[in-house]
């Protein structure tokens, strides 16, 4: 393999799953910033607390764009309990890994995940 | 299709070339020695001294004017250090868009109580000869400004500035291993210059420095007497038989051929809304095109075209070891988020037509590809979350 990333990280780099913009998204999360390069805005839809659909725009490298991609296979399906406890190792691991400069500022689905949970609990609790 | 646009990296040495050196490794192996030594040695001497002359020839400069080095970071090395020994002390003038090579050399000699000014550059990569008029002091000993730049191809104005530097009496370097054989360099202006083999399709690890057999420079390198003193070490013969072959090999037509390549690639990748050239429009290396795209990152784009054969490169933080941003597009003034989508394609006289097309067609498809993958659609919500971060 001469890219420094594994087979599963290419693959999802290349088709990416869950890819696109959300009509009327339950809730929007974000991380990242275009300063750093990357950027990932998050959609949920939730339904008797369980994410029943996530899309996902990324603006960043391979990485990025796969850690994104990773997160939506993660969550979809999962309580917002289990899915707010998702973390940047889980998602690096089920790529068979990241390269360790990528860990970091390149993993931030899990956190857009998050902010995505947040603001969809402030939203609901008033 | 495999399409190498890459070239100011490193270009494909010339089957030519490779002719030419293949005897001096196997057959004519001898190192350089006295007339009175044996013939192995002698041809070797001669193969020496020939390739000086078509070098020097070629720059309309004495044979003993071209110092081998093995690489343009030597040659850099060696004409900054080697003044800066010689003089012992003083004032040395550069820019913020040198190679490294010119760079860390003169930060090192900032440790050794040199002090030195690093010119800035204009929004196109140019540096202005009045700011180089006011920087001159009476202790500056060197001014070191390049050619061309490598990443994003502006040519600088050698002779107005070598005119100062002239006027001056101050030694004037520049590292011509970007714009070597593509540009013409008023070399009766310049005292000391850096030209390498391996971007003119010669072989890897040889270059010269060019030094004006007038003036006096200190050696880095510490050994035997070879090359005037200036540069011990056993001379690399097959590289610099290559080196003087490849130079055979430079011819105007190359440089005509790809000017027009280039300007057909700047129109067509600058027609996609949202991107932007870098580099100066007109005063730009007849091979280098360099774009930035709004909304998407420099390394995604690299890695999509490299998996459809085709080699280019970026100046994103996320590609280097470092995770630091291109410093040339910084020095431009380029804001970090359009850096990050930067693309340097750079040509070669092999660089065909149709390989052009089939680049362009898939640049196309990949920044169309991740821009529908961006979160950012419009450089207002682009912009306004940078500036935020900016804070």
């Amino acid at each position: 393999m001469k890219y420094p990333y594994s087979k599963r990280v290419i693959e999802h780099f290349r088709h990416p799953h869950h890819m696109g913009r959300m009509k009327n998204p339950d809730a929007v999360g974000v991380a990242g910033n275009p300063v750093c390069g990357d950027v990932m805005y998050i959609y949920i839809k939730v339904k008797d607390n369980r994410i029943i659909d996530l899309k996902w725009e990324t603006m960043g490298c391979a990485a990025a764009i796969a850690t994104t991609s990773m997160l939506a296979d993660l969550a979809i399906g999962k309580t917002l309990d289990e899915a707010e406890k998702l973390t940047k190792k889980e998602v690096a691991d089920a790529l068979e890994g990241l390269p360790p400069i990528k860990m970091h500022c390149s993993n931030l689905a899990a956190d857009a995940l998050r902010d995505a949970i947040k603001k969809y609990r402030e939203k609901h609790e008033n | 299709m495999q399409v190498y646009l890459d070239n100011a990296t490193t270009t494909r040495t010339a089957d030519e070339v490779i002719e030419a050196m293949l005897p001096f490794f196997n057959e004519k192996y001898g190192l350089p020695s006295s007339e009175f030594g044996h013939s192995m040695g002698i041809d070797a001497s001669d193969a020496l001294e020939q390739s000086r002359k078509t070098i020097a020839n070629y720059l309309n400069v004495k044979p003993n004017e071209i110092v081998f080095t093995s690489g343009e970071t030597e040659s850099n090395n060696l004409a900054v250090l080697g003044v800066a020994r010689a003089k012992g002390k003083g004032h040395i003038i550069t820019t913020s868009i040198e190679r490294l090579s010119i760079l860390n050399t003169c930060r090192h000699l900032e440790t050794k109580g040199f002090e030195i000014t690093y010119l800035p550059v204009d929004k196109h990569g140019l540096v202005s000869p009045d700011d180089l008029q006011s920087a001159i002091r009476d202790d500056t000993i060197l001014v070191s400004v390049q050619h061309a730049n490598p990443e994003i191809g502006t040519v600088q104005d050698i002779k107005a500035i070598g005119e100062i530097c002239g006027e001056h009496n101050i030694l004037f370097h520049t590292d011509a291993s970007s714009s070597f054989g593509l540009e013409d360099l008023p070399m009766e202006h310049i005292d000391l210059a850096t030209f390498t083999s391996h971007l003119i399709h010669g072989p890897k690890g040889i270059a010269s420095l060019f030094v004006r057999e007038d003036i006096t420079i200190k050696p880095i390198f510490f050994g035997s007497n070879n090359e005037f003193g200036i540069r011990p070490g056993f001379e690399n013969i097959p590289g610099i038989v290559g080196f003087a072959k490849a130079v055979t090999l430079l011819s105007k037509k190359y440089v005509e051929k790809m000017r027009k390549q280039r300007d057909h690639i700047i129109n067509e990748l600058t027609a996609i809304p949202h991107t932007y050239l870098n580099g100066h429009p007109e005063k730009r290396l007849c091979n280098n095109v360099n774009v930035s795209f709004s909304f998407i990152e420099g390394e995604s784009v690299v890695l999509h075209l490299d998996m459809r054969g085709i080699a280019t490169s970026t100046g994103s933080a996320c590609s280097s070891p470092n995770l630091k941003g291109s410093y040339v597009l910084e020095a431009v003034g380029q804001d970090p988020e359009v850096s990050h989508g930067s693309l340097r394609l750079t040509l070669s006289r092999y660089t065909t037509d149709r390989e052009i097309e089939y680049a362009l067609k898939h640049i196309k498809d990949v920044v169309s590809k991740l821009r529908e993958m961006s979160p950012f659609k419009d450089e207002d919500t682009f912009r306004k979350m940078a500036k935020e971060e900016h804070k």
